[in-house]
């Protein structure tokens, strides 16, 4: 008889042919060679490693002294070492196409982005008093709505807001959190100022890139972190895990906890699969999900149903629950919302959280810290215009060259307008648009995004723009990665760092100059 | 465990396991062909013959030789039991189950597919093959011995345990079969008796059975005491008993597990009544075949049972 096979998802996945092994001799540049003292940060922006020609920052010293040391076949063979590295441990990511779905290697650059610890520290206090403020603010919105009643936010734009579910009013999650996981993406301006460029609360990726980045950088190369004072990033998983279980409806020592992805289709994928891993938790889809008669919420185990405590999950709101939202969805839980509401199951994030990553509100965001809070912000936004107020729209209309406009509920760097690099006839299109929906769009300046040196080819040394994402956890506490993501345009001259969108990254060192190297 | 995680361990059991063992057959079965006499009429399509694959491989290739049978079982991508798309599914079954199997895991399996990916022409030429083919064999019993010495003893492990051992004891058929396949072409001639012989000491080398079995049976290598050794042993990892009775002690642990127990010793005994045939010659071919059929059913079962 023939082979029993399995069709299981193997079959339609797309396979990216891999590059593998060295450089053959003749491909290396003869006659080239990374020039440290050569390279020269871009006048007008900040460089976050240098800080003029060939002089590099405080806490960025000891890497680059010990960079230098190497012989450039040194360092071609560690940026090799670093590319089949992250082959093998499959470091990938799904990038959609008309071809089918392809799995792409992790671009990145061997020289880290160094920030001294003493102006981390300030930055993450920042990230800790907005997240704090953005859940009083949800929390708020579901209940009494005392912002608006106060008038400090305009009503109008809380009703027009794709991302506010009726479904949620008046449900009470644990410790008044809705957003437990927060990605914050910092810009540094020419001043070397971070500011808040946006929130993402509602399913924030990235942050196991972050954990392999440090990972590669370790084996590629270990003998700077024996010089470098380098604050580890490891523990975020462990912060995670408790964070979780601390939402668990039912007071028991060992509650369960599950990841739930969208499944390995999803661009995130290794994301789901690596953080369930860590975490030691199970990894599940919605199909693996069951809500019963007792409004609980069970997995199908090979020992029967078992009941699931809390969800990590990785969906977005509207197709977590075919019967409360798009009927058509087959990647939710039919009854998980009931669930949810019962207080049954708690989910991070909760549903409804979406509502203050809306760029509208985004704007409002110092306000919403000022008035939780009855503090000042301790990181600035960029500063952005409204175009539903009849006097900042025409502001924008009449400086479209100048300004980046971005719809209000679009992630991922799509839909938007990058006025300098625009065409005429973006530009008019782009006019058409925030005329028709005034509501959906804002601007901001264009940002002269900082830059790092990154290695070119084989031995160029370019400066790069990049920005910085740092993720942050509140439960009963809260917590802030030791950095974050640091992502990088790769193509010259793009601020653009979206890796669906030719991004790479890069290692990010919190260094403590204070109390030396080791 | 979830159902849905235990199916997917269950096939990274397998389909390693049909790695490792289509890698060794094909590693040795021109070295069979060496020593027979040229009279013998037997061919690399006989490979295709006993894995059940004449269908698909004929609507592949017209030509039936060396090169057209060693690419549609280690290369194509059209034969979902090809080394090269078991070498996918376990990479997608353990990319999807990463979180209850060692991390390293996951390393090995990447460097071995990229591996094969790139030199699979390698393979496919004569003059290279035996060295890719031990390289295979090789990572492959890295990544088991990765697995026996890291994974907790936990229902991932039963799972993993269960799909190897089926795919085993499939295998194992499938060698025997390739054996009387061939043994039927032995005219009877002054040659027979050599050509049988050497027949048998393939069959038992493609299993890695040869030293157990001089140790353990103490007989020269002939039909019938091979047969018996290979269906029956308690000893031998390999044999067809042993992978039963293996499939039978992990079940016991396992929940919900008392249909599939009453099908492994079932199965044990049927084992135990072929054993005693008389003859091992066409008429086992259908013996055969039976046993696949029961560790096809022994396979639903275990699919009804715990991944719903």
């Amino acid at each position: 008889m023939g082979r029993m096979l399995y069709a299981g998802t193997s079959e339609r996945l797309e396979y990216k042919k891999y590059l593998y092994g060295l450089v053959p001799d003749e491909q290396v540049e003869k006659g080239m060679s990374i020039e440290w003292k050569q390279y020269a940060p871009e006048k007008g922006f900040y460089d976050e490693v240098y800080s003029r020609t060939g002089v590099a920052r405080g806490p960025a010293k000891d890497l680059i002294s010990c960079m230098k040391s190497m012989s450039d076949e040194e360092m071609l063979s560690r940026k090799m070492a670093a590319e089949s590295t992250i082959k093998e441990m499959g470091v990938s990511f799904t990038v959609y196409t008309e071809g089918g779905n392809i799995d792409r290697a992790w671009p990145f650059d061997i020289i880290p982005r160094v920030i001294d610890k003493a102006q981390w520290d300030k930055t993450a206090e920042g990230l800790r008093q907005r997240l704090k403020a953005l859940n009083l603010f949800i929390d708020d919105l579901y209940h009494k709505q005392r912002i608006i009643k106060d008038g400090v936010i305009p009503e109008f734009i809380i009703k027009q807001s794709k991302n506010y579910r009726k479904e949620c009013e008046g449900v009470s999650p644990r410790f008044g959190v809705w957003a437990h996981i927060c990605g914050t993406d910092l810009v540094r301006d020419k001043d070397g100022q971070f500011y808040v460029l946006e929130d993402n609360l509602r399913v924030p990726s990235g942050v196991s890139y972050m954990l392999e980045n440090r990972s590669i950088m370790k084996r590629v190369l270990p003998e700077v972190f024996e010089q470098v004072n380098i604050a580890p990033v490891g523990d975020y998983p462990e912060h995670l895990f408790e964070m979780l279980s601390s939402l668990s409806p039912r007071r028991k020592a060992n509650p369960v906890v599950a990841v739930l992805t969208p499944g390995i289709y999803n661009s995130a994928y290794f994301e789901h699969a690596f953080l369930a891993q860590r975490m030691g938790t199970e990894l599940i889809e919605g199909s693996d999900l069951v809500v019963g008669d007792d409004d609980c919420v069970y997995m199908k185990t090979i020992s029967g149903l078992e009941r699931v405590d809390v969800i990590y999950r990785r969906i977005d709101d509207l197709f977590l629950d075919p019967e409360a939202f798009d009927p058509s969805s087959v990647l939710g839980v039919p009854g998980l919302m009931r669930a949810w509401r019962a207080g049954n199951v708690a989910l991070a994030n909760a549903p409804g959280a979406g509502v203050a990553d809306d760029k509208v509100i985004y704007a409002y965001v110092p306000e919403i810290i000022r008035y939780y809070l009855g503090e000042e912000p301790k990181i600035p936004n960029v500063e952005t215009y409204l175009c539903f107020d009849d006097k900042q729209r025409e502001y924008v209309l009449a400086n479209l060259d100048k300004l980046v406009v971005k719809p209000a509920n679009e992630s991922g760097g799509y839909g938007m307008l990058i006025g300098p690099h625009s065409t005429k006839k973006e530009r008019e299109t782009f006019a058409e648009l925030i005329k028709a929906n005034p509501r959906n769009y804002i601007a901001q300046p264009t940002l002269a995004l900082s830059t790092a040196p990154t290695l070119i080819g084989q031995s160029k040394l370019e400066p790069r723009h990049l920005d910085l994402r740092p993720f942050i956890l509140q439960g009963k506490d809260s917590y802030v990665t030791t950095g974050g993501l640091t992502r990088v345009a790769m193509k010259k001259g793009s601020l653009v760092v979206n890796s669906s969108q030719g991004g790479g990254s890069k290692d990010t060192w919190i260094v403590d100059t204070a109390t030396g190297g080791k | 465990m979830l159902s849905k995680v235990a199916e997917r361990v269950y096939w990274v059991g397998r389909y390693l396991e049909r790695i490792e063992s289509t890698a060794r057959i094909l590693s040795i079965y021109d070295q069979l062909l060496f020593d027979l006499p040229r009279r013998v009429k037997l061919g690399w399509y006989n490979l295709i013959v006993i894995n059940g694959l004449e269908t698909s491989f004929c609507e592949r290739y017209s030509v039936r030789d060396e090169r057209n049978v060693v690419k549609f079982l280690l290369g194509d991508e059209d034969n979902a039991s090809s080394v090269q798309s078991s070498l996918k599914a376990v990479r997608e079954n353990i990319r999807t189950t990463r979180d209850v199997i060692p991390s390293e895991t996951w390393e090995l399996v990447n460097e071995l597919s990229l591996y094969v990916q790139d030199n699979v022409a390698q393979g496919i030429t004569r003059s290279r093959r035996y060295e890719f083919l031990e390289d295979i064999i090789g990572a492959c019993q890295q990544i088991s011995g990765l697995l026996y010495g890291n994974m907790a003893r936990d229902e991932a492990w039963d799972m993993l345990n269960l799909g190897q051992s089926l795919e085993r004891a499939d295998m194992t058929t499938r060698n025997l079969d390739a054996g009387i396949a061939a043994i039927l072409q032995v005219e009877d001639d002054e040659f027979a008796i050599n050509s049988r012989q050497i027949i048998w000491g393939n069959v038992l080398r493609s299993l890695n059975a040869e030293q157990p079995f001089r140790r353990t049976v103490r007989s020269s290598v002939k039909g019938g005491p091979v047969v018996k050794y290979l269906l029956t042993s308690k000893s031998f990892p390999r044999s067809l008993f042993y992978c039963v009775t293996e499939m039978s002690i992990v079940s016991a642990s396992l929940p919900m597990s008392r249909d599939v127990l009453k099908s492994a010793e079932a199965l044990k005994a049927q084992i135990l009544e072929y054993s005693e045939r008389e003859s091992f010659d066409e008429g086992f071919r259908d013996d055969l075949n039976e046993l696949q059929l029961s560790l096809a059913e022994l396979h639903a079962l275990i699919g009804k049972t715990w991944f719903f």
